[in-house]
């Protein structure tokens, strides 16, 4: 028997393109912004519907992180997000017209409260119904993805109906706080306080759900259970419990976005939830499903581009979102940052 | 039984209610004469060959589409385009139909390239998307298309009330008793052509590959080619069925043709009526446009009745009919996949083994 040879073996570093790949979706957004600005031409609206889609497309981060999550986690296809936003929105505003005098108040202080009142029942509120929704409807119909598509849209239906019953069929229309109300200017540009604001809390919770996604045990098991979720239970973890955790908590920020859309849009209706879906849907797809990063690129990418095309062509609006889905799903068909799935 | 294409109802009862049913709308202007009824009876014919096409997909195919009041609202936009710029006449209705359903089939074909190489579910969430812009797109091209007014025309004269033939068993037979008719074979012949494509092979493929995609695949089927052409004939026949819509009402506006609301109409047809059966359709369209036409006017008596309490009014609303279906619909999808065919042919299997 002879020794094995002397074998030293070292890996060759990947070269710069090879590293960059992956990243390369993160330079669509500056880029589309440059297109924007070349196609636009004049600073100060550039600069208005910049902010404006930034803020749009954090809100549509918010709403469609928690999907792309529960889709990952496991394979869950849930058409019913649309009804945490609905729900989400309904909360915080009756929570908002509760707190009137506060939020109607001269205090930033105050108002705040107020805001951080209505958004804290809108999740809670979501995120109890999220718990509800996984148990009654989703649960019975794991792995089989026709009926879930066929129950979640049921259970859409049924949430929007209910919502008529409980708050009436008319819309409701809704103040900003106090605070929140305006515009600042900045070179000759005005951008609502309010769009600032969204884009802040978007930021903050992208960067939250990375670092927990990233730094935390909780986190190192949801993305394991994402990539390969056999083998995380066969390691003796009890992935539904963190599932269902993932799933409430997907539905809280869904109602959280819901909370936001509201106050950005001023008038919230039942089937708002059911409308946005679309875009959701949308930013998932072109993300990758079950990818955090690619959700968050998407929904800017497909924010501004909606923005910019409705100033320079107003009824292409929606159509160009659908055009931004084809050229990417020809580049990448799996999304642009998919997760590689082991099975 | 070779023009039910040797695929037999398969229970007694259910062969007796699909009679009873086709009997009825075969008969409906001599039976129920009335404009109401005879309207009520054109819309369960088109919707159960809309049931029907769509059964193909979502039964026989697995696949879930959200996109066929798209091809829907195609065909009858096709004709209704025809008719509005070529003038009334045979030549450009037929045209419009023609034109409609191809159009839908390539637009199918596309979609169904672009997501369903990658997974079905994609195709779910495209179709949606795609067919949501549509709908935004055909309101805001006012110019063309009549935007939320809709458009309405002029159809042969032969179709109208005013061409008069005579008089059968004392029911005067005018255009608009030749115009259900037209409606009636076409939707007839159309659903009978249906049976056809699941019987034969292509739809028995069809069916395993619902059952068991990769295997299918490893047997040596060309999946993705099997599921488009699905999508592509469905899309084409939901086309058809919009074109006859169209030429019935005379009118074509998003409302009737392309709205989320019709989608959910059909989606719980097929469920009720029971998935990847075709008679399923039959029954579930003519349970559902019945119930959606009489069955309101009873919720508003019901809710009458119970104004005094507050939260049961607002629940039994004839506005909110949706919410009832919506929770049946959910039942039905947990406790009886197969729906009321599903449910009748297991009964007579049932009998059949302990006689």
């Amino acid at each position: 028997m002879t020794a094995a040879p002397e074998h030293a073996p070292t890996f060759t570093r990947a070269g710069l393109g090879q590293r960059i790949t992956p990243w390369l979706p993160a330079f669509l957004v500056p880029l589309i912004i440059l297109a924007g600005f070349v196609l636009i031409g004049s600073v100060s609206s550039w600069l208005t519907l910049t902010v404006a889609g930034l803020a749009m497309g954090m809100m549509l981060f918010v709403m469609a992180s928690g999907m792309t999550l529960v889709f990952g986690l496991m394979d869950v296809i849930n058409f019913g997000h649309g009804a945490f936003i609905s729900v989400g929105a309904f909360v915080g505003v009756t929570v908002l017209l509760w707190l009137a005098p506060l939020a109607a108040a001269g205090s930033v202080a105050l108002n705040l409260t107020a805001m951080g009142a209505a958004i804290l029942g809108a999740m809670l509120a979501t995120g109890a119904m999220g718990w509800a929704f996984e148990r009654v409807v989703v649960r019975p119909v794991y792995g089989a993805h026709l009926k879930q598509i066929l129950v979640t849209m049921g259970g859409l239906i049924v949430a929007e109906q209910l919502i008529y019953v409980i708050w009436g069929p008319q819309e409701i229309y809704i103040l900003r706080p106090e605070a929140l109300k305006g515009a600042v200017t900045f070179l000759g540009a005005a951008i609502e306080k309010y769009r600032l604001v969204a884009v802040g809390i978007g930021l903050v919770l992208f960067l939250a759900m990375r670092l927990v996604l990233t730094r935390t045990r909780i986190g190192l098991l949801v993305r394991a259970g994402v990539e390969n979720g056999e083998m995380v239970r066969a390691l003796g973890y009890r992935i539904d419990r963190v599932f269902i955790g993932v799933f409430m908590a997907g539905s809280a920020l869904a109602g959280l976005g819901g909370v936001m859309w509201a106050l950005y849009a001023q008038l919230i209706t039942a089937h708002m939830g059911n409308e946005l879906m679309v875009t959701v849907f949308i930013v998932v797809i072109i993300g990758g499903l079950g990818s955090v990063e690619g959700c968050f690129l998407g929904a800017l990418m497909v924010a501004l581009t909606q923005n910019y095309v409705a100033f320079l062509a107003p009824k292409l609006a929606l159509v160009s979102t659908i055009a931004l889905m084809v050229v990417i799903l020809m580049w990448r068909p799996q999304g642009m940052m998919p997760v590689v799935k082991a099975r | 039984m070779t023009i039910l294409s040797g695929n037999r109802p398969g229970s007694l009862p259910l062969a007796l209610l699909l009679l009873a049913v086709v009997g009825c709308l075969a008969l409906a202007p001599f039976l129920f004469p009335g404009t109401r009824a005879l309207d009520t009876a054109a819309k369960i014919c088109i919707f159960i060959l809309l049931a029907a096409s769509y059964d193909l997909t979502l039964g026989y195919g697995g696949i879930v589409s959200f996109a066929h009041t798209m091809f829907f609202g195609l065909g009858a936009y096709g004709v209704a385009l025809m008719l509005e710029h070529l003038g009334r006449g045979w030549l450009p209705m037929l045209a419009g139909a023609g034109l409609g359903a191809l159009a839908a089939a390539v637009l199918a074909l596309l979609i169904a390239l672009f997501s369903l190489r990658v997974r079905a579910i994609f195709f779910a969430m495209i179709t949606l998307a795609v067919a949501s812009a549509m709908a935004v797109l055909v309101s805001q091209l006012s110019g063309l298309t009549g935007g939320e007014d809709g458009l309405n025309y002029q159809i042969p004269r032969e179709l109208t009330p005013a061409f008069r033939v005579g008089s059968l068993f004392g029911v005067t037979v005018n255009g608009k008793i030749l115009n259900y008719y037209l409606v009636f074979a076409g939707c007839a012949l159309l659903f009978l052509l249906l049976l056809r494509i699941v019987s034969s092979p292509f739809g028995r493929v069809l069916e395993a590959i619902r059952e068991n995609d990769f295997r299918a695949e490893a047997i040596g089927y060309p999946v993705l080619r099997y599921r488009a052409a699905a999508t592509c004939i469905s899309a084409a026949v939901a086309a058809l069925a919009g074109a006859l819509y169209a030429i019935w009402l005379r009118y074509v506006g998003p409302g009737t043709t392309l709205s989320m609301e019709i989608m959910i109409d059909i989606l719980l047809m097929v469920v009720i009526g029971g998935m990847g059966t075709m008679y399923g359709a039959i029954l579930g369209a003519t349970l559902f446009v019945l119930a959606q036409t009489y069955l309101q006017d009873l919720m508003g008596a019901g809710a009458e009745a119970l104004s005094a309490v507050p939260l049961a009014a607002r629940l039994l609303d004839p506005d909110r009919w949706l919410l009832w279906l919506g929770m049946l619909f959910i039942l039905s999808v947990y406790f009886f996949p197969t729906g009321v065919v599903g449910r009748l042919r297991a009964m007579a299997a049932r009998s059949a083994r302990s006689t």
